[in-house]
């Protein structure tokens, strides 16, 4: 996408309004006439599911702060009384806690997506990285969003987390005080956490717009992983990816209101609500689902800083990714010796996510172990060797030929030699 | 691209084999190719835009769906709206509140609070209910009788909702020319009655909904 769109207004108003702000044209070639790779499957509607799902925690999240209140004497009620008496306030508080586990459902879908395709290799690698910076700004979100019940969990997940950070050397117990404000996690860690988890879903805003940005410099990625050749590769994005988009965030939102409709609490730890006492630990800590994987790997190396080095690494390692991965052929789907050891991946991190609603002991500990070591060699081991010894399948000749020829061979692949062949 | 099917052509080494290359022949003549190695169907099949006199399944589809989505966008925006207006708690909190009569002495005017409005109960004189009566309800600015604005049998009690009708602040009490209210902000001037008699205030002291529970006991609210 560069230079002026095609975007050729009729309305005189409209005609105006181009030549001063060309919003209309902007949109016009970015999401009307765009072109779209013909083959993309529903694993392609995640991005616009997730847009609409930071939007949706962004509505819910300013209605609901109009009656929060940050104090930690104040908080917990102030949660019931949403709850209770605010007109609609169960509703808007379900949706947003169980939109929250949405929105990371779709994120990990999404990169999942992005790994299987290849979508980080070149010229993408940019686009990938934003998408990691995009995950850690979720994570941190989602994390002083949950403090602010303040129940139990709220208030000792706090404690755990920025106790993390005393792991480190020298600064370690200086940064956990700066963090708290005081001596211990209390009102100051609250406030601040609230005035963050409000600021920093706009700054996911501005970094989705650079990924969006990065994502139409090169284009998008598509299940065979060859670029677009010619015009007939392609589709406008309206009304195809318009329309895709549009029913696969429908049906996610059955899912979404059947978590908030029916089970709202099933994915929330019963112990938050609980108002939170300082003086009592609850027996068995737990952050949310969505930071299960990680807590297993965290908890998984016995030494207090290697086992914080890992938690950043196993997400930080994302980003290298582009380049861990050697294979010139970007799409699982003609690389079927890399496709085992992806899925073996994806069982490997459910696994860890498991495990690490367990309590740290017996086989528990050693699965968590033997995983959180698969999960670091397939990103420093398992890929770069790969992608140099693996032998790959032919790709088809254009992403409409794979298209039209679906279930047959390519066109121009070795045709097995007829019985009396003369050379 | 060179030719009917383009770099179809090669096969081992380039070159075809002498069979296949007659079975290709023959494949290629029942179907014109075009560049990309479709069909001229299969590349028209690419247009996207359909001209036709009739309405399509498409635009019914369209119309079909856009309407949904209107009702569902609607439906969302209820909660959104509805949120803001007062919760159960802050109805419960503006509930009517019960005023007791008998501590207020002759003369004496009290100041309660309903629903975070500043309320006067004004037990009147036998001398200021004369002066509120016997007034030319036409001169006054905002003309209303001060049997219209106690209830029947009670007229020495005076209840109102002390708020300015010029710009909102609380008018003093037992203050002015007609021993009735004094507001400090603008100088605007109220009878015992509550009515508006100089100053910029458009309208009389506005009263709030009460009822007399017995001689001794009000109702506000």
């Amino acid at each position: 996408m560069s230079g002026h769109s095609t975007y050729q207004p009729q309305n005189a108003f409209m005609q105006w309004m181009e030549r001063r702000l060309p919003i209309a044209g902007l949109v016009y070639s970015s999401f009307i006439v765009y072109p779209t790779p013909r083959n993309l499957n529903y694993w392609w509607t995640f991005g616009g599911i997730l847009a609409f799902m930071l939007a949706a925690q962004i509505v819910t999240g300013v209605v609901l702060a109009m009656h929060y209140t940050p104090h930690v004497d104040l908080a917990f009620n102030s949660v019931e009384q949403i709850m209770r008496d605010v007109n609609y306030g169960w509703l808007l508080r379900y949706l947003h806690a169980n939109g929250a586990s949405m929105f990371f459902l779709a994120a990990y879908i999404h990169m999942f997506r992005g790994m299987y395709y290849g979508s980080y290799k070149e010229p993408r690698e940019v686009l990938w990285i934003l998408g990691v910076i995009l995950l850690l700004l979720m994570i941190m979100t989602g994390f002083m969003g949950y403090v602010l019940p303040w129940g139990q969990m709220s208030f000792w997940a706090a404690t755990v987390i920025t106790n993390l950070f005393s792991a480190i050397p020298l600064v370690g117990e200086s940064i956990v005080t700066w963090l708290w404000g005081g001596y211990s996690v209390g009102n100051p860690t609250l406030n601040r956490f609230y005035s963050l988890h409000y600021l920093l879903p706009f700054v996911i805003v501005g970094v989705v717009v650079l990924h969006v940005w990065a994502l139409h410099m090169a284009g998008q990625n598509n299940p065979d992983g060859i670029e677009p050749k010619t015009e007939h590769d392609t589709v406008a994005f309206t009304p195809y990816a318009t329309i895709k988009d549009a029913f696969f965030l429908v049906v996610f939102c059955i899912l979404f209101a059947w978590f908030v409709f029916y089970i709202p609490n099933f994915l929330g730890h019963p112990d938050n609500y609980i108002p939170a006492n300082p003086a009592v630990t609850p027996t068995h800590i737990v952050p949310e689902w969505y930071y299960l994987p990680f807590y297993a790997i965290l908890r998984a190396i016995p030494n207090k800083l290697l086992g914080v080095m890992a938690l950043g690494a196993s997400i930080v390692i994302l980003a290298f990714l582009p380049w861990l991965d050697t294979s010139k052929v970007r799409s699982a789907r003609y690389r079927p010796l890399y496709r085992q050891f992806f899925w073996a991946f994806v069982i490997v991190c459910i696994g860890l996510g498991w495990l690490g609603s367990k309590p740290p002991e017996g086989n528990y500990v050693l699965f968590a172990r033997i995983f959180t070591v698969y999960y670091f060699a397939y990103f420093l081991v398992i890929l770069p060797v790969l992608g140099k010894v693996e032998k790959t399948k032919p790709l088809p000749n254009s992403i409409a030929e794979a298209v039209l020829l679906k279930g047959k061979p390519p066109l121009g692949a070795p045709a097995p030699p007829p019985p009396l062949a003369k050379a | 691209m060179s030719g009917a099917g383009g770099n179809r052509g090669r096969l081992h080494a380039g070159k075809l084999t002498q069979p296949a290359q007659v079975r290709l022949q023959a494949a290629r003549s029942r179907r014109k190719l075009v560049a990309g190695g479709l069909t001229e169907q299969e590349r028209d099949c690419t247009v996207t835009t359909m001209s036709s006199a009739e309405p399509t399944r498409r635009d019914f589809l369209y119309i079909a769906t856009a309407s949904v989505g209107a009702v569902g966008a609607a439906a969302a925006l209820v909660p959104l709206i509805a949120q803001m207006n007062p919760d159960a708690s802050t109805i419960a909190a503006g509930a009517p509140i019960e005023v007791d009569l008998s501590p207020i002495a002759d003369g004496q005017v009290i100041k309660v609070f309903w629903r975070g409005k500043p309320i006067y109960v004004n037990h009147r004189t036998k001398k200021q209910i004369e002066e509120a009566e016997n007034v030319d309800v036409a001169k006054l600015p905002d003309p209303q009788p001060d049997s219209a604005r106690v209830k029947p049998g009670h007229s020495q009690w005076s209840v109102l909702i002390g708020i300015c009708t010029h710009l909102g602040c609380i008018p003093i009490a037992h203050q002015g020319p007609y021993d009735g209210y004094f507001c400090p902000c603008h100088g605007s001037v109220y009878d015992t009655s509550g009515r508006i008699r100089q100053g910029p205030a458009p309208l009389n002291l506005a009263l709030p909904p009460y009822e007399f529970l017995s001689d001794t006991k009000i109702r506000i609210g």
